[in-house]
């Protein structure tokens, strides 16, 4: 009989330092570009042609970039006459509108039930939906669980674009929830509907069907910036934006 | 006999099968040949369509890999039904036009191996509105009952921007009436279910206690991928073969990139083909760690389930560094590859994954003594022998069922010609014969990035400028779930006009059916988590 129990133990603690402190250890976030400030405008057309999805748009002094469109395709940062910065870190969960009055911690205590809907997610967002469960993760230790049944759900986290026969399902699954409720929309395809939508089978993301409160962009988000998008929900970390314009110039020492 | 023992000498190489072929299909179908491409082309008309499958199938041995329907620029329709066999034989190609008039031609599923014919026939009704006669079950497959009857998307002049095509629910819509044995009632699962499962749903029939078949219904996640891709120019068309299905993104991104490859003709540099080997194994065994994750969490062993989640972490951890994306986005591109891992990196990556198969190695050995969990896989989720030939299931279920059938192989891309590995094979074609395939397989590609890595070749990872050509090819690929055909058409801009994938979920879940008859509630998740399927790779 194999020793599950001695294995278990003599593996040891994995868990991550988050939220407690930062995680960088390498590979646990692809990291995002950010907006840059650039030398010159040829450069900013350029960065602006190569973004695939309008991620990229020219601001004062450089480029932005809208964190909801962007698909992680680093054709911003390879090959380019000057990159995109690229910002490590994955505390990239954003409020999708006016943060309303919220003060929800209270009412979901310590211990936040999640239910997850696939709308039409291409399974790299789901698998990291996934990962916050496993060991280095490990979303139980801040009161984070799953439940199977919408009714015992206070968050609903969304992946996908959401896709034509997702529509209805998704709507039931929100209602079914009881208030008050969170909505968490995650990946680059629930935020804006990425590369999918809008088109004749997806919408342009979640926003679209249900109301969403909290959008953690990303493709795919990775699970810190999942974990970090639910912490927001019920306001236990402050939020990132969605937009990122460039730096202002400061003014150089003398 | 004369003829069959001709066959026997005449599969060896595509010269004497094009030969072959017209010997015997003189007067009925024109054969020709294309060396390069390991290709013959069999045209026929469309009542010699059944006899020259029929042949391919059962006589010949062959295996149906996809079906092409093109809206040819001559008002009309060109079909393409593609076959293949093993490293002797040919890709073979049986291509019928059908004129503007003519919207039906004949089903294939009486035949020999019908069944792998059967869901291509009714996605080829759904989305183009050609009707196959002699079809049992058309209708509601991609698009499901409340979708407009005659709106066939992937038509020419349907718009891939129309948004949300308008539609009432008729009221007195019931589903099919499905309960075959007596006293027996369904019992629907999903499309939302379990923790994080992928939207599906299963009518699971049954009596009481045990559950007697399922009947599963796909589609929930149709993004269109084939329709929206048309018009773009390949290097955004690729972001969506990446993307439709995140988990094997660089399987399918490859995939594309040879096509493109193929049209322009062009060959990506050796030190790009022998990392590509590398980055599509790391991929493979990510995925493989996956699925035992999987299948140790639907029996609820909660210590290793912990354990092979570790590894898929440090996998995806390791793809992360390796090209700064977890799931390997962005990493290929046609004519190569977009980043080039220094030395150091490719040391610490053949070491890691070296530290990776031993703790693979000993999970299996503790999985092996735990008969809790060796008792809920075997004998359970049973392919029964021949249905793999006749579905023609593709990947690690089919190898489970001693089908040794391999892309890789048969047909070797990136640099697989030049390393040394086997194809595990296992018989019993349950859940546990599964299991070990994903151990042997996942050992394999250890070997294999090890042997790779380690004799890099120098050079560029890239070709400069890819010169855009009209043409049309298709790409094979062994997924890590299994083969993967991608047919692609660019027109003179280099733009998409036509996007095919066959991705091995969608031939494998076809095949789940069979599976998933007469066993007990409880092995329901069972049976999915050893199958690992994806649905957002069949549904695209
Ligand atoms: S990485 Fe994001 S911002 Fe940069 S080009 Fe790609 S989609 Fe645009």
């Amino acid at each position: 009989m194999a020793n599950w129990v001695l294995k278990g133990l003599l593996s040891g603690i994995k868990s991550s330092d988050y939220p407690r402190a930062g995680d960088d250890a390498p590979g646990v976030s692809p990291g995002r570009p950010v907006g840059t400030r650039l030398n010159s405008t040829t450069a900013a057309e350029q960065l602006v042609a190569r973004c695939p999805t309008a991620a990229i748009a020219r601001a004062d002094g450089g480029v932005a970039v809208d964190h909801g469109r962007c698909v992680h395709c680093f054709r911003c940062r390879r090959d380019v006459a000057e990159p995109a910065e690229w910002q490590q870190g994955f505390e990239w969960g954003a409020y999708a509108g006016e943060p309303a009055l919220r003060k929800l911690a209270k009412i979901f205590g310590r211990s936040l039930h999640v239910r997850f809907v696939d709308a039409g997610a291409c399974g790299a967002c789901m698998s990291e939906a996934r990962q916050i469960n496993n060991p280095y993760y490990n979303m139980h230790r801040l009161g984070i669980f799953t439940t199977p049944t919408p009714r015992n759900a206070d968050v609903l986290l969304v992946a996908g674009p959401v896709s034509d026969a997702m529509r209805l399902p998704l709507r039931k699954t929100y209602e079914a929830l009881p208030t008050p409720k969170r909505v968490v929309a995650i990946g680059a395809c629930a935020a804006s509907g990425g590369i999918f939508g809008p088109s004749f089978a997806a919408a342009a993301g979640a926003a679209g069907i249900i109301p969403v409160d909290v959008v953690v962009p990303g493709c795919p988000p990775p699970p810190l910036a999942i974990l970090h998008g639910l912490l927001l929900a019920v306001e236990r970390k402050p939020p990132s934006a969605l937009m990122s314009p460039p730096p202002q110039r400061t003014t150089e020492p003398a | 006999m004369a003829v069959l023992e001709r066959i026997a000498d005449n599969t060896a190489g595509s010269a004497s099968f094009a030969e072959l072929c017209r010997s015997l299909w003189a007067d009925k179908a024109v054969a020709t040949e294309d060396k390069a491409a390991r290709l013959c082309r069999l045209e026929c008309g469309v009542n010699t369509l059944p006899d020259v499958c029929q042949w391919l199938t059962r006589d010949l041995d062959f295996i149906f890999a996809t079906l092409i329907v093109e809206q040819t620029a001559r008002p009309g329709w060109s079909l393409t039904y593609v076959f293949y066999k093993d490293a002797a034989s040919p890709w073979v190609h049986v291509a019928v036009q059908l004129d503007a008039g003519v919207s039906a031609l004949p089903s294939l599923v009486g035949l020999a191996h019908g069944p792998s014919f059967d869901w291509h026939e009714r996605e080829t009704e759904d989305l183009f509105g050609l009707k196959f006669e002699g079809h049992p079950r058309l209708g509601e497959f991609v698009l499901h009952e409340d979708w407009p009857e005659g709106v066939n998307p992937m038509r020419r002049d349907f718009d891939a921007r129309a948004r949300f095509v308008p539609r009432a629910r008729d009221p007195r819509w019931e589903p099919p009436t499905v309960v075959v044995d007596p006293g027996a009632f369904t019992m629907p699962v999903g499309p939302v279910f379990s923790d994080f499962a992928e939207s599906a749903h299963f009518l699971l029939e049954t009596v009481g206690e045990d559950v007697i078949r399922t009947i599963p219904r796909f589609f929930y996640k149709y993004r269109g991928v084939e329709k929206i891709a048309e018009g773009q120019p390949a290097d955004r068309a690729l972001l969506l073969a990446e993307r439709f299905s995140g988990i094997a993104a660089f399987a399918h991104g490859l995939a594309f990139c040879q096509a493109v490859e193929a049209i322009c003709g062009v060959a990506p540099p050796p030190r790009a083909r022998a990392l590509r080997t590398a980055l599509a194994e790391l991929e493979r065994l990510r995925s493989h760690a996956a699925a035992i994750t999987g299948i140790c969490n639907s029996t609820a062993l909660a210590v290793a389930t912990s354990q092979a989640a570790l590894i898929e972490e440090s996998l995806l951890r390791l793809s992360c560094e390796a090209t700064g994306h977890r799931y390997l986005f962005g990493a290929v591109v046609p004519g190569g590859i977009a980043c080039d891992p220094a030395e150091p990196n490719c040391r610490h990556l053949v070491a890691a994954v070296e530290e990776i198969a031993e703790g693979l190695r000993n999970l299996l050995r503790m999985l092996r003594y735990s008969s809790s969990f060796l008792d809920r896989l075997e004998g359970v989720g049973v392919v029964a022998d021949g249905y793999a030939r006749s579905y023609g299931l593709v990947g690690p279920i089919a190898r489970a069922c001693g089908v040794a059938r391999d892309i890789r192989k048969l047909f070797p891309y990136a640099a697989y010609s030049a390393v040394d590995f086997s194809v595990p094979v296992e018989q019993e074609g349950d859940g546990y014969a599964r299991l070990r395939v994903l151990f042997r397989e996942a050992e394999q590609s250890v070997a294999i990035i090890h042997d790779v890595l380690s004799s890099l070749p120098q050079g560029p990872v890239r070709l400069d400028q890819i010169r855009p050509r009209a043409g049309a090819a298709l790409a094979a690929v062994e997924a890590p779930l299994g083969a993967a055909f991608h047919w692609l058409r660019l027109d003179q801009d280099g733009k998409v006009a036509r996007y095919r994938v066959t991705p091995p979920s969608f031939t494998n879940w076809h095949g789940f059916h069979i599976a998933a008859e007469n066993f007990a509630f409880q092995d329901f998740p069972i049976i999915l988590a050893s199958f690992g399927l994806s649905n957002a790779e069949c549904d695209r």
